[in-house]
């Protein structure tokens, strides 16, 4: 199954280059990785949606815990939390079609960021599943190009999901 | 009270508040500012012939001393020839910081000559890597460096500086201590956790003890003995955890896997605990991993979480070192007899002499590696190559000596054993090392011998000369009807290349003529050379063959039913390599 993972590194040279690394000589499926700083830019924040049995997951937390610059892995599947991922969906549209272009993008609260004479942008965040349903609607348009982010996942309430454990010093 | 220092200079005062006394190498281009500095600072460097070997005599020196070995090498192909020796570091644990040169930070990237991406290549096959950018943070990246390399599970870290690193200024301050919030090493096992691996070993009635090389590593000699003698559980090591537990002691098992003893893997397959310290559950140790142990619960102690349940589940998990958590684990068992099971492992050992050596008048590897264990009297380390004569050594000779054989066992690089063996006698000066090599994994680090003969140290090197790449020509003949692909080999007289190194070289042709041979060698001051030729189509038994279970264990090659040539595809299919 899906396992939804949150990492907080430390911000240093080659750290993804590390955890993709790790992934690929291990074996395991990476099937979306997010990276950005956190409130700090000396620390980053990733969330690898891995494919893959319980222990397989339990493996790949410990090997991220291996790796120096690896300060806090959580597993958040089972908790309750908020996922969101962005997409760029640049569709082509018509004078014909861009009404209906627009009218499918407002029902998922999408957004359409750029407007040429034969194509738009829609810009639209979510689930995974939602931007999914967006992409099959607008398919049929003609989709002719799209990035997804993957994606970001936070525990919800005041938990924190992950934080760097204090500094501290040893000898 | 800070200096202002070069890059290189800082190097070198690092170096020596790390206690290194010895570092193995070979200058280029792009350390050559470093050597400069080095001539300065009081320590040894030895010239290796090639980087590989360097690697591996600073793995030799890190195993036989239990200190971080250090090598240095170029940039370019002075850091892609210290790969394998990297990667065996890594494998087995042992504790490394390699020292590369690079193209000065300006050059990164544009391809100059003897560029390579150290940094990228070495990722997976170290424990951490640093690409050295800035001068003011070499200090902290040699400290922290060394700090990975010897703590925790320890491992080879390698250390990128480019050469314009090494030529830049500034203030030299040494951090007083690391700071690295992501590397906790965990040493004290969890006290509930050692309660219920007691309480496991007090209920059951028929426990073995698997050790590793965590037992050496930690130093916990004296933690496994007592611990195998208070609760009277039979004791089996891994092949590189042999010599952490007396081979003559009554508990004492052998080692297991592929080719371990008939009834060291039998104990593994009837027993109803596991104790395993310090040990991955290879596969070479495991046989296939679905029929491994399958009556038993296993209690695993690794300082390397990631190690409990890759493999094989653990019952009891405990992560620590192995030192201390055996020292709180044998005072929480009680004392316990297993006479039962342990007579009836005796009874194995007898029914199923593993270890006898074959009746035959033919000169045989087994038969001069027992001669080796007479004529030095357990005395010798012994480091071995990978390939036959290395399991062969490592079933023949008797290790009552802690820390006396030294092999490279997850990697298995053929060339291992004779740069490694010069790490080994730098490490340890006063005793005997034995080199034992076959001519296959010779051929591929014998540049090395000029290193021998330079540093005046006293190796003993015998080598198995049976005109094949044994290891293979024996899986060739048991798994693919005897059709030799490559493994053939011409050699040249090792006996006129030895004396052309001003090594004396002694040929051995007959059984009769080994202990005489082997006495003299010992005798002889400085190294030898012992040209051993070994009947060439032996095979090494027991073995498990690829892909079975150690319950498949083939005790002799008159017991092995040839696997019929349309079944061949599913031997290696089913999980062997």
């Amino acid at each position: 199954m899906k396992h939804i993972i949150v990492a907080l590194v430390q911000n240093q040279p080659g750290v993804l280059q590390r955890v993709a690394s790790m992934f690929s000589r291990r074996g395991f499926n990476i099937e979306s990785l997010a990276v950005g700083h956190t409130d700090t830019t000396k620390i980053s924040r990733m969330t690898i949606v891995v494919d893959g049995s319980n222990t397989v997951v339990e493996q790949v937390t410990k090997q991220l815990y291996k790796l120096i610059d690896v300060l806090k892995v959580s597993d958040v599947t089972h908790d309750r939390r908020v996922d969101r991922e962005l997409a760029l969906i640049k569709v082509a549209a018509t004078g014909a079609t861009r009404g209906e272009i627009s009218q499918i993008a407002e029902l998922f609260r999408a957004k359409i960021v750029d407007v040429a004479h034969d194509a738009v942008i829609v810009e639209v965040t979510g689930e995974e599943e939602k931007i999914d349903a967006l992409v099959g609607l607008l398919r049929p348009f003609g989709i002719k190009e799209m990035v997804r982010t993957g994606t970001v996942s936070m525990v919800r309430g005041s938990a924190i999901t992950a934080k760097e454990q204090p500094e501290e010093e040893v000898a | 009270m800070s200096q202002r220092l070069n890059g290189a200079q800082i190097l070198c005062e690092c170096l020596l508040r790390e206690g290194v006394e010895i570092m193995f190498g070979m200058p280029g281009g792009a350390v050559i500012p470093f050597y400069n500095t080095l001539l300065d600072y009081p320590i040894k460097h030895v010239l290796c012939r090639h980087e590989q070997g360097a690697a591996h005599m600073a793995d030799g020196y890190a195993r036989a001393t239990g200190k971080v070995g250090v090598c240095i090498g170029t940039s370019g192909p002075g850091a892609t020839n210290m790969v394998t020796g990297i990667a065996t570091a890594m494998m087995d644990s042992v504790p490394m910081v390699a020292i590369t040169g690079q193209v000065p930070t300006y050059a990164i990237g544009k391809d100059f000559f003897q560029e390579t991406d150290t940094f990228g290549i070495t990722m997976p096959i170290t424990k951490h890597n640093y690409l050295v950018m800035n001068v003011k943070d070499l200090a902290r990246i040699v400290k922290e460096a060394f700090y990975i390399a010897r703590t925790g599970r320890p491992g080879p870290v390698v250390i990128d500086i480019p050469k314009d690193i090494f030529t830049s200024e500034t203030e030299f301050v040494y951090p007083e201590k690391v700071n690295l919030p992501g590397y906790r090493p965990h040493y004290h096992g969890h006290i509930r956790q050692i309660r219920q691996a007691a309480k496991l070993l007090d209920e059951s009635k028929k426990p073995i003890i698997l050790a590793g090389h965590g037992v050496i590593l930690s130093g916990a000699y004296d933690e496994l003995r007592a611990l195998a003698e208070k609760a009277d559980i039979p004791v089996i090591t891994t092949l590189l955890g042999i010599s952490c537990f007396p081979e003559s002691h009554p508990l004492s098992f052998g080692f297991l896997g592929m080719h371990g003893t008939y009834y060291a893997n039998m104990a593994v397959c009837e027993c109803d605990c596991i104790l395993a310290v310090g040990m991955r559950m290879d596969d070479r140790v495991t046989g296939r991993l679905k029929d491994f142990a399958p009556n038993a619960k296993v209690i695993h102690i690794d300082i390397d979480p990631a190690e409990l349940g890759k493999n094989v589940p653990a019952a009891v998990p405990i992560v620590g070192d192995a030192k201390q958590v055996l020292s709180v684990l044998v005072n929480e068992v009680q004392p316990n007899s297993h006479r039962d099971w342990i007579e009836h492992l005796n009874a194995l050992r007898i029914q199923h002499p593993s270890l006898a050596l074959p009746e035959t008048e033919e000169l045989t590897t087994p038969y001069t590696i027992r001669k080796i264990y007479e004529v030095t009297n357990g005395e010798a380390i012994l480091v071995t190559d990978v390939g036959q004569a290395q399991m062969f050594a490592a079933q023949h000779y008797w290790y009552d000596k802690r820390n006396s054989h030294i092999t490279s066992g997850g990697l298995g690089p053929m060339g291992y054993a004779l740069p490694a063996s010069i790490g080994v006698q730098f490490g340890r000066p006063n005793e005997l090392v034995f080199c034992v090599t076959g001519d296959g994994g010779f051929q591929m680090t014998m540049e090395e011998l000029a290193v021998i003969v330079e540093e005046r140290l006293p190796i003993k090197i015998a080598l198995f000369n049976n005109g094949y790449l044994g290891m293979v020509r024996q899986w060739q003949q048991l798994f693919h009807q005897r059709r030799y692909s490559a493994v053939k080999m011409w050699n040249p007289d090792f006996v006129k290349l030895a004396e052309a190194y001003s090594i004396p070289g002694i040929r051995v042709t007959e059984k009769g003529g080994v202990e005489e041979a082997l006495r003299k060698a010992v005798e002889t001051p400085g190294p030898v050379l012992l040209d051993i030729w070994v009947t060439p189509e032996e095979c090494v038994w027991p073995m498990v063959p690829p892909g079975a279970s150690l319950q498949e264990t083939i005790e002799r090659e008159e017991d092995y039913r040839p696997v019929p040539a349309h079944k061949m595809a599913t031997v290696g299919s089913t999980g062997g390599v």
